[in-house]
């Protein structure tokens, strides 16, 4: 038998469409449904809505009662004789979702853009707590007293005295250019 | 009009209704030779599917089979071919496939917002003569 585990058909959020797409119009369970997860009899025909497949395999509505039957018979004669509710119903019988329904936009983007500044967030959280906890201390080097007294050695030695940083140090006024 | 096979596809002609050549390119200092199988021309394609549909005893099977296969192609198919494909419809019974058609060939034409109502001006006396209501008529075509 050829299963395919919903699970596995579409995304995590779309779990729902696949169960809608794949439910049998009327919720009739089919001969060999005996597992509790649900699964898609791949050897069977099987319905979708796709925009670049029009006609799928199966109709939606298989198990037919009374009113669709009848529906379906004048459905065979002139269909100027059908009202557009009759119309209607029968569009719907054949299919789930039409076109519009198909593209109607999601609210995807907003779980989407949630659960990254969620993620953002929470890395933030670890990114401080490493900086409190996992690094070790500055070196002295760092200290305002000895970076002076950097800057004034390098001052001293003429540092790049053309183009870079003694370059900006006006020595006849001892300050910045 | 404009002629539904301007909106095929990049890759299917150098140019819209050019006559196919042995060289794809018009000058010969730069000429590339591409395959010489025959390029089908326009008219070739819409005739094979007019015919393809209008089998008088063509099964729901083709009938799918053919509207899948024609709207995965990179084009919006001319009127004479969506006649034929709604009178098969009509063959078989199925008028909620024939509503489908038209929902399908006006998403096929993406942003060209002036295909479909041209499709369905060229198809109004079919549509009257088999009763097919269009999916605005119906309210179909809001959400």
């Amino acid at each position: 038998m050829l299963h395919l585990t919903k699970g596995r058909v579409g995304c995590l959020l779309s779990r729902r469409v696949v169960l809608a797409l794949t439910n049998r119009g009327a919720r009739m369970s089919s001969h060999d449904h005996h597992e509790v997860s649900d699964k898609v009899d791949m050897s069977q025909p099987m319905y979708w809505d796709r925009l670049d497949t029009p006609l799928p395999d199966r109709p939606w509505k298989d198990v037919l009662d009374s009113t669709d039957k009848s529906l379906k018979q004048k459905e065979k004669g002139p269909w100027t004789a059908l009202s557009k509710e009759e119309k209607i119903a029968l569009y719907r019988l054949k299919f789930n979702h039409t076109y519009p329904e198909m593209k109607r936009p999601s609210h995807e983007w907003k779980t989407v853009i949630g659960g990254m500044f969620i993620v953002f967030g929470i890395t933030g959280l670890v990114v401080l707590w490493q900086c409190h906890y996992v690094y070790p201390p500055q070196p002295h080097t760092f200290g305002e007293e000895w970076q002076a007294k950097q800057v004034q050695r390098m001052l001293d030695m003429q540092i790049n005295p053309i183009e870079g940083f003694s370059a900006q140090w006006d020595y006849k006024n001892k300050q910045w250019k | 009009m404009t002629h539904a096979s301007v909106f095929r596809g990049s890759h299917k002609c150098t140019t819209m209704r050019s006559n196919s050549r042995p060289c794809g390119q018009t000058t010969p200092l730069a000429s590339r030779c591409y395959s010489h199988a025959k390029v089908e021309t326009d008219e070739e394609f819409d005739a094979r599917w007019v015919t393809y549909f209008s089998k008088p005893d063509i099964d729901a099977w083709e009938l799918k089979k053919g509207m899948n296969t024609l709207i995965g192609y990179d084009l919006v198919p001319e009127p004479k071919i969506l006649d034929s494909a709604l009178r098969a419809c009509r063959r078989l019974n199925d008028l909620a496939s024939a509503i489908r058609i038209l929902e399908a060939v006006k998403d096929k034409s993406g942003p060209h917002k002036d295909i479909y109502p041209y499709l369905i001006q060229e198809l109004q006396p079919t549509l009257i003569e088999l009763g097919i209501s269009t999916p605005e008529d119906l309210g179909m075509d809001k959400l």
